[in-house]
């Protein structure tokens, strides 16, 4: 048995682990065991990825590559391949993956289980999108291959089905032409949450990332950075030399507010005063701004962090994020990860995946205890009385009833479900 | 040799460890890899991920009995028919189980056999060719079982110090020549072979960042290569315990 936690660090817990490395040996090691899930990276920051006293399949030997068609864009690997060793294959040869989460230190088979998005959500959807073909291994010892075109309920069961319908041991992605790594960025200012919609509207159209990062503790909460950008043809000539720092220990308390707070103010305030915020900037920065500080989620210390991150629908959206910023606000327990975006006007391929129309709003908050979960309820309130959802890779606490009302598809995914799967969320909120 | 790329064998290609060295070799060059493997399917998975990251680079697989000298000899015939090698790289091995192989000797035969004589046999069929052409590069693995016995692993340490003996013989039948022979002597690295190890939560060394050390260590020649590097200090120790302290550790 060996200790393992997610990203949110709330505990860890004693799982038997078990490596896969050989994809044509998977099926006899699934059906050779007691009920098991998929895990990653571990970048899930609640209890998505844990079966604790159960098996653990970690993936990450999966790691290789099957083919690569440099004139289609057509890439075919293994699901414990890293989304970062695609990005650095495949962008020198013209090619990128449409859609990425904010870390590229995750694996396809997670992208695929939670169908991850991205900043390019309104223009490319979610990541399920760009999947055309799933090896799907179920603990029966049987296969299944499918896609948008063949057996697609079973696509649509697996694409955010969370690990279980079965492991995936490799996947087909179609990755869209690029120029090169550098983007053509914009960072504007917004002072409330009015100015905030207008520029998310003023920008689907013309820019294909967006994203931005909202003030949760001064004021009145609503001012923010919008951040956007486009693939660049030009860019300088030297790429940066990725600098890797680790959080080398756990801070006996939380370092996360006070600190960060100084570096959202001098940064809100120094683009207010120049109201220049224009520049080429490589993808690595842009996309994954966290992935050189490895562990920084070793910062919120030894109780570790919650994220809470919803959906609303657009009609209610800027009510309703009003709302949660107020108690937020008022709780004063709102930290750094503050990211809000828009969603573009499509639902998604999976049938429990996250993205929906509307906007999104996403937060990290140090684990006090009944003090966060109470906030949470209020939070709660909201997304139930609009009709959102949460999103599951982030949830450690839901009450079961708001997963029901949010994901409306549930009673069909259960049919796709393999009995020999099982992880602490599904426990939690599907009751096996 | 049709053409200047680097020519590297790789034996016991599907390991991990080797694995990562020659992800490491086609994202430096454009290499003309040999890819030698027991089992077709499995090698073949390898190379097709080395293709991909590297299609500029010759990549071939060929499949052998491992325990099989003439099958050895005629393989490695085979390659050097295509033109000279500069490195090889000999990588297999098991982690025997110490209990099976105290209790039947087939096993025991067997873990001796994969683990220290075939390297051995690998090594000597490559190195006589090297010798001639008065170049190349013969790396090993070994492993820091190999420095001292102990009741945990001794029939495995046993085979690793046969590899570790025939190194030293051979890098001085082969001193002020162009022919260099490196022992590579890996700790615990996270691979299939320690997945046992992992489960009781033994820290482990990333093959990655192993075979890392490896081909820095193959470059310059090192005649023998602790790795990661500590390693080197905590066997010094090892070996130098006085038996009534060492016999008394459960190690
Ligand atoms: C800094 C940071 C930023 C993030 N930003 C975003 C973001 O912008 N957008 C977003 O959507 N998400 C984001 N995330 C969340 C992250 O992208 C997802 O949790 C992702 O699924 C993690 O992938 P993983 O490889 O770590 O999988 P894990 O967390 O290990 O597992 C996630 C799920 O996938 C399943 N799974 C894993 N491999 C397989 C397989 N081979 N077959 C079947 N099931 C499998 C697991 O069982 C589990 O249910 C972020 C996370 C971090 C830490
Ligand atoms: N991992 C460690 O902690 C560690 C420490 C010190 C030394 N080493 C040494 O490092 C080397 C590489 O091992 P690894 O850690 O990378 O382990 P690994 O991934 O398990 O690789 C083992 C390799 O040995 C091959 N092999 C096993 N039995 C064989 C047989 N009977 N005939 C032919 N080939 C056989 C395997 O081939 P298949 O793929 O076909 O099974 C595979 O290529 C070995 O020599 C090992 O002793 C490892």
């Amino acid at each position: 048995m060996v200790a393992v936690s997610s990203w949110g660090r709330l505990g860890s817990w004693e799982h038997e682990v078990r490596t896969l490395s050989d994809r044509e040996q998977v099926a006899g090691q699934l059906k050779n065991s007691r009920s098991g899930l998929a895990y990653g990276m571990g970048r899930s920051y609640g209890d998505v990825c844990l079966n604790p006293k159960g098996v653990l399949w970690n993936t990450t030997g999966l790691d290789r590559f099957l083919s690569f068609d440099k004139n289609t864009g057509r890439l075919v690997c293994e699901a414990g391949v890293l989304l970062r060793d695609i990005q650095r294959l495949v962008i020198p040869l013209g090619w990128i993956m449409p859609v990425t989460p904010g870390t590229q230190l995750i694996t396809v088979g997670g992208a695929i289980a939670n169908d991850v998005h991205g900043k390019s959500h309104h223009v490319f959807g979610s990541f399920g999108d760009h999947v055309q073909r799933i090896k799907l291994i179920r603990t029966d010892g049987t296969t299944i291959d499918c896609g948008p075109d063949l057996l697609p309920a079973w696509f649509a069961a697996t694409v955010g089905g969370i690990g279980l319908t079965g492991v995936i041991s490799t996947a087909e992605i179609q990755l869209r032409r690029v120029a090169g790594p550098w983007l053509d960025t914009e960072t504007v200012p917004y002072a409330n949450l009015d100015e905030f919609f207008h520029l998310a509207d003023d920008s689907e159209a013309d820019w294909e990332h967006t994203v931005s990062w909202v003030d949760c503790i001064s004021g009145g909460g609503g001012r923010g950075l919008f951040m956007r950008g486009n693939p660049s043809e030009v860019g300088p000539r030297l790429e940066p030399k990725g600098r890797e720092l680790t959080m080398p220990f756990v801070p006996p308390v939380s370092l996360v507010n006070r600190l960060s707070l100084c570096l959202f103010n001098l940064a809100y305030f120094n683009l207010k005063k120049w109201q220049a915020g224009r520049s080429i900037v490589h993808y690595e920065p842009f996309f994954y701004p966290l992935d050189n500080l490895l562990e920084w989620n070793r910062m919120y210390g030894p109780k570790g962090f919650f994220q809470y991150q919803c959906v609303v629908p657009p009609e209610v959206g800027r009510e309703a994020i009003q709302a949660m910023l107020g108690e937020i606000v008022r709780s004063g327990d709102g930290s750094f990860l503050a990211v809000l975006k828009t969603f573009g006007n499509r639902e998604s391929v999976g049938m429990l995946s996250f993205p929906r129309p509307g906007v999104t709003l996403a937060l990290d908050f140090p684990n006090k205890g009944d003090r966060t979960l109470k906030l949470f309820a209020r939070l709660d309130a909201i997304v139930r009385e609009t009709g959102g959802r949460l999103y599951l890779a982030k949830d450690a606490r839901m009450p079961r009833d708001l997963f029901e009302a949010g994901y409306p598809r549930l009673a069909e995914f259960l049919q796709y479900r393999d009995p020999g799967l099982s992880s602490a969320l599904s426990r939690r909120l599907l009751g096996s | 040799m049709p053409d200047n790329k680097e020519r590297i064998v790789i034996v016991g290609a599907t390991s991990a460890i080797a694995e990562h060295c020659a992800r490491l070799w086609v994202k430096e060059a454009v290499v003309d890899l040999t890819l030698v493997g027991r089992d077709l399917g499995r090698t073949e998975r390898v190379a097709a991920d080395l293709r991909v990251r590297s299609p500029q680079s010759v990549i071939r697989v060929l499949v052998a009995d491992f325990l099989a000298p003439l099958a050895i000899s005629q393989l490695v015939d085979g390659i050097v028919a295509e033109g000279p090698v500069h490195i090889v790289l000999i990588a297999h091995g098991s982690l025997s189980d110490q209990v099976i192989c105290q209790q039947d000797l087939i096993a025991c035969h067997e873990a001796l056999t994969l683990n220290g004589i075939s390297p051995v046999l690998f090594a000597e069929a490559f190195v006589g060719y090297m010798q001639k052409a008065n170049c190349g590069t013969v790396a090993v693995i070994g492993s820091v079982a190999g420095d001292r016995g102990r009741k945990s692993n001794y029939i495995y340490g046993a085979a690793k110090g046969l590899i570790a003996r025939y190194v030293q013989g051979l890098q001085h039948r082969l001193a002020g020549t162009g022919v260099k022979v490196v022992l590579i002597k890996p700790g615990p690295t996270d691979t299939p072979m320690t997945a046992h190890l992992k489960q009781q939560g033994a820290p482990l060394a990333r093959a990655e960042d192993v075979a890392r050390c490896i081909l820095k260590g193959i470059r310059q020649g090192k005649p023998v290569l602790y790795v990661p590097g500590k390693w080197a200090v905590i066997m010094m120790i090892v070996r130098h315990l006085p038996n009534i302290i060492f016999n008394k550790l459960e190690i």
